[in-house]
This record gives C-alpha cells, structure tokens and sequence, in this order.
C-alpha cells in the first residue's frame, strides 16, 4: 500500500528539480525573443508565435506519456502525418464534416497508437525498432490516403485558429487545453499505473499493475496526442501534406528531454514537456531575428539546443548518479 | 517456482538458432522469395549489385554495433549525418583528383571523429542519454554542412574512388566487397580481439561492475562515440565513391537502418550481447528486403507499407524482450 506513495515521492521531486530548469530556460528564450523581435508582444506575433507552437506541444504531449511508460514512440510523426491526411481527405473543404474529420483523426491516432501498444508490449519487441518499423507502415499509409499535398481545410477553421479571443490567442486556449487534457489524464488511474511501469516494470507486476495493458494505452494515449497535434498542424497550415510529421518525432523526444522528463521512464510529466517544445521553438524564432546569417542558422540553433539539453539533464544527474 | 524460470529460457534456446544463422537463413529466404516473384532477382549480377549496397550500411553499422554493445541506452543517430558530412568534405576536398584522395579522406575521417568525440564527451561527462545526444549532434551536423557548403555541394569523386568502389577487381567482384570484407574483419578482432572490445563488452554488461573491477569506463565508451563517427566516416567515403558526386542529404536515411540492421543481426539494445558478424547480415537482409520490394510493383507507398510489416515481422523473430512473468 505504501508503493503509491513513495511513487508520488519521487515524481514531486523529479518534477521540482527538472521543472526548474526548465521554466529557467523558457525565461532566458523569452527574454532574448523579446530583445530580438520586434512587436514580440505585439498581438500578431503571438498569435502566429502560438499557432506555430501547438501541434509540437501536443506531440510531446504524446511522447512524454510513452516515455513515461519506459518506451518511446518514433513513429508518433508519421501518425500524425496519417491523421491529418485522412482528416484532411474527409473534411474536403467542407465546414459540416469537421467532427467527422476530426473524429477519424482521434480514431486513426488511437489505433496507430493501439498497433504500437501491441507490437511492444505484446510481442515485446524494442520500442525504438519497433515503432521505427511501424513508422513506415503509418508514412506509406498517407502516402496511399493523400500522394501528393493537397486537400483543403474549411477557410472558418484556419480563421477562428489564428483568431484570439478577449485578447487571448485560440492557439494558446488550445495549448491550455492541452495541458488541462493532461492534468485530467494525470489524475486517472492509468496515468498512475503508466509511472509505476515506467519506474519499476517488475515492481509494478508485482504490485498487481496490469503492465501489458497499461504499456498499450501508454501508446495509444500518444496516438491521441498525435492525432490532435495532426489537427493543429491542418488549422494551422490549412492543407493535407504527406510529409508534414516528419520532423515532429524527434523534437517530440527533445522536447520531453528539455522538459526534465526521465528518458529510462517514471520519472517527470508532460508539464515540462509543453515548455520544453516551447524553448525549442523559440529557439529557432531567436536565430531568426538575431541576424545570424542563413547558412549558420541551423549551426547555431543546433549547438544551442545540445547546450539546452546539457542544462537539463543537470537536475537528472544530481539525483542519478550512484545508478549511471 | 524457480524451476520454470530457469527452464523456460534453456527450452526456448535449445530449438532457437543463433541470430546470426536465422538472419542468413533469412537474407537467402527473401532471396528465393526474390527469384519466385521475379526470376532473375537472384543473378549473379544483381547479387554482386545488392551486396555492394549492403556494403555501405555495414560499413556505417559497424560503429552502431561498437555502441550499441556499450549499453546504457547508448545509440548513435548522428551516423547519417556524419556519413554525409563526411562525404561532402570528402569530394570537395579530392575534387575530382586522384592527387587529392589522401588529404580528403584524412581530413573526412578527422572531422567524423572529432564530432564523435563531442558525442562521447557529452555522453559521459554530461551525462546526456546518448539517444538525445546524437539526436541533438544532426542538427549540429546538418548546420556544419550548411556552413561548409553554403548549401551548395560542390566537388566530385576522385576517379580512383570510384574505380576503388564501382571497379571489378578479382572474380569479376567490385572492390568495395573486398573492402567491406576487410572492415569486417578489422570490427571482429576489435570486439573479440583487444582489450578495447573486451571491456567494451564488460561496460556493456554491467558498468559498475566494469567498473569497479579496473575498467576506464568513460574512456571505453567516448572510444566507441569516435569510432562510431569515424565508421559512419568511412562509410560515407565510399558512398561518395559509388554516387561519385554529393548532395547535401546523401547517406541521411541510413540513420536508423544502422540500428535495424544491429537489432536484426542479435545484438541487445540493452548492450553486453553481439557481434558486428550479425550486424553485416543484417544490413544484407534489409538490403536484400529493399531491393525485393523495388522489383515488386506496387509503387511507392505499399512498398513502404509493406517494408514496415516485414520489418515488425524480422525483429519479431528473435529481436524480443524477455517476458515480466519469468
């Protein structure tokens, strides 16, 4: 009886340590964003800064749950890639099909999501080869729902997206939603069952956790996150790509390692998460408006996120070392 | 209760063969599967021609496989980008002049390790779990190439390369065979052979243990991050030799066939277990399995659809993790 306790032991002290790196860095990109950017407050640079921000926050959203579970998902880009095509394929322009669209997005995530569960826990293959695998299976997928980009979105979504209200920008309720999604999840049962595999898979077989099932949900609650990463991606660029996931699988990762969460699992939340797919973000805003000429940009913003991703494994060492 | 959890694991391996042999009784199985679907798929030619492809993702493996038997999570994800990398400075550098082929490839080499030497150092002395080191090292990578080029690849293959890599030698076999045979050979005695593979092995098995009984285990592993780098090095060299002229995401996608082709050849992701002979199978079966699916006609994205399910179905043979319940 006391396993749960100590469980939430060691997640507060884990998100304390990381959280404060992580809010840190958040502050420093901010701060140098606001120096660099003209109007950075200005209402049309944040909203377009947010809208940019969502699909990453939710697909390290996603990510951070599997990771949390002790896997990782490589082919969360390409779900998303599957998603919003099929989205984009059923919604064809048409504003009365969007909760069907949408509802054929959430379905194509979750069961993305249900065959990676399967092939992991079931067939407990390895997460990374695994969901490498299944990566192809989801990007040849698209490939066959949308050969080309194309496909429209109904003009009313891409609108209202980058719209604000009472001042609020509707892509930063959406990440609000998002992580409000996430505290609601957080306080379930399986979320509690996901940190407990994630920590100590056999302390947790144990304890009477069903392991099998709770790995499978890790990843379909990722496919989840895919797929409404997937529709901000459709509302923010208003069109279907089938390459559009590509780059998102491993940001995803970077994001949940910026955010402080443990890659061995159990260890940390999505809260971090979403500021860590923020300072990566902000990052590239930053190398843009400093002026660093074209053919550096992508130097520089790499060597700065390894110097990001030092930092916030600091925490992680102080507390790991005797186990390293 | 202890009886079936030391039985179960004996049983299962009493019937099971090495990975090794399972991996090369896989690669001839697709290549029958080949010759069934499409007589002449396993011609002389086009298996010299299929091998020589292989060649370039074992070459670049064989630093995956030095690793990934290092253990603690440890994966290279720069190798394709370093490979690239390395490509491009290769042929600007050579231009083109056979004069040109030893200061190219010298200066291609030193680059690839000393990012390697970035990852290891990060690694060990920061502590960054290698999957996001590396990870964080392409984009680090991809930025050098752009400043290096200005995103204009620029230079081409000394023709002794290209004769090196494309040109028969003996047997009517091109060269690159003879030298990824080489290679091969050189992985082998260094995992088996030195004290460098044998505490490689021991890090990978257990660190602390390695540890505590005299084993530099940094210095181990930031060895197996430049050796890494370096054979991704080499391997893009001698794509260069084969394409003979660069683009700026030349050997990009073989960033994770590399660990598919150590997984598939039996060598654990957890580190501790393997062997760079498995690797070099692995990367002919997932050769072989590409060069089967283009002769397949069923355009581009079934035959993504369909390398995936085939992939899930070659790790599921043999590259499982143990049950909970033993």
């Amino acid at each position: 009886m006391n396993v749960p306790a100590r469980l939430r032991d060691l997640r507060w002290a884990g998100v304390q340590l990381s959280g404060v790196a992580t809010v840190a860095m958040l502050v420093v990109a901010v701060a140098v964003n606001t120096a660099l950017q003209p109007n950075f407050w200005g209402g049309y640079a944040l909203t377009s800064n947010f809208a940019t921000f969502v699909p990453l926050v939710a697909i390290a959203i996603g990510q951070t749950v599997v990771v949390l579970s002790g896997g990782l998902d490589l082919s969360l880009g390409a779900q998303v890639t599957l998603a919003s095509v099929v989205a984009v394929q059923v919604v064809d322009g048409r504003l009365d099909r969007l909760p069907l669209a949408a509802a054929a997005a959430l379905g194509v995530g979750m069961a993305c999501g249900a065959l990676n569960g399967l092939v992991v826990a079931l067939l407990r293959l390895q997460p990374i080869v695994a969901t490498f695998a299944t990566s192809f299976v989801f990007s040849g997928l698209a490939l066959v729902v949308l050969p080309t980009p194309g496909g429209s979105v109904p003009i009313e979504v891409t609108t209202a997206y980058r719209d604000s209200v009472l001042g609020v920008p509707v892509a930063l309720l959406a990440i609000v939603g998002l992580a409000l999604l996430w505290r609601v999840l957080r306080g379930h049962r399986v979320l509690r069952h996901v940190y407990a595999v994630g920590g100590d898979a056999e302390a947790a077989y144990a304890s009477l956790v069903p392991v099998t099932r709770t790995r499978v949900w890790a990843y379909v609650l990722g496919g989840l996150f895919a797929a409404l990463s997937a529709l901000a991606v459709l509302a923010n660029t208003g069109s279907g790509d089938p390459f559009v996931g590509n780059e998102l699988t491993l940001a995803s990762v970077a994001a949940v390692v910026l955010g402080g969460t443990a890659l061995a699992g159990g260890r940390g939340g999505a809260g971090g998460s979403i500021l860590g797919a923020m300072v990566l973000a902000l990052v590239t805003n930053i190398v843009f408006f400093a002026d660093v000429p074209t053919t550096y940009r992508q130097l520089v913003n790499g060597a700065v996120i390894i110097l990001a991703l030092a930092l916030a494994g600091i925490p992680a060492l102080q507390k790991r070392r005797p186990a390293a | 209760m202890s009886a079936p959890t030391v039985e179960a694991p004996r049983r299962v391996l009493a019937w099971r063969p090495g990975p090794v042999a399972l991996a090369g009784a896989i690669a001839v199985a697709l290549v029958i599967a080949g010759e069934l679907l499409s007589p002449g798929f396993a011609g002389y030619g086009q298996l010299v021609n299929l091998m020589r492809v292989a060649a370039f993702l074992g070459v670049i493996a064989i630093g995956q496989t030095i690793v990934i038997i290092a253990g603690g999570g440890g994966v290279d994800l720069s190798v394709g980008k370093v490979a690239t990398f390395a490509a491009i400075i290769g042929s600007r550098v050579m231009a083109g002049d056979d004069a040109g082929i030893v200061p190219a490839v010298a200066l291609a080499l030193l680059v690839s390790a000393g990012i390697g030497l970035v990852n290891g150092l990060c690694v060990t002395l920061l502590r960054i779990p290698p999957f996001v080191m590396t990870l964080g090292m392409i984009g680090v990578v991809q930025g050098l190439i752009l400043a290096y080029t200005g995103g204009q690849a620029s230079g081409r293959a000394a023709p002794a390369l290209t004769s090196l890599v494309n040109g028969r030698v003996v047997g009517d076999l091109p060269g690159l065979l003879f030298l990824w045979l080489l290679l091969g050979l050189l992985a082998v005695w260094l995992l088996r052979r030195t004290t460098f593979g044998w505490n490689l092995f021991a890090v990978g098995a257990n660190r602390t243990a390695a540890e505590l009984t005299g084993v530099r285990v940094n210095r181990t592993l930031i060895v197996a991050y430049v050796l890494s780098a370096t054979f991704a090095g080499l391997g893009g060299i001698l794509l260069l030799g084969y394409t003979e002229s660069v683009f700026l995401d030349l050997a990009d996608q073989y960033m994770l066939p590399s660990v598919a082709a150590v997984v598939i050849g039996g060598t654990l992701l957890a580190g501790g277990i393997g062997g760079y002979a498995g690797t070099a199978v692995g990367a002919i079966v997932l050769t072989v399995l590409q060069g089967l699916l283009t002769t397949l006609d069923i355009g581009g994205a079934g035959r993504t659809v369909v390398n995936g399910i085939v992939l899930l179905v070659l790790l599921s043979l043999y590259g499982r993790q143990r049950r909970l319940r033993s």
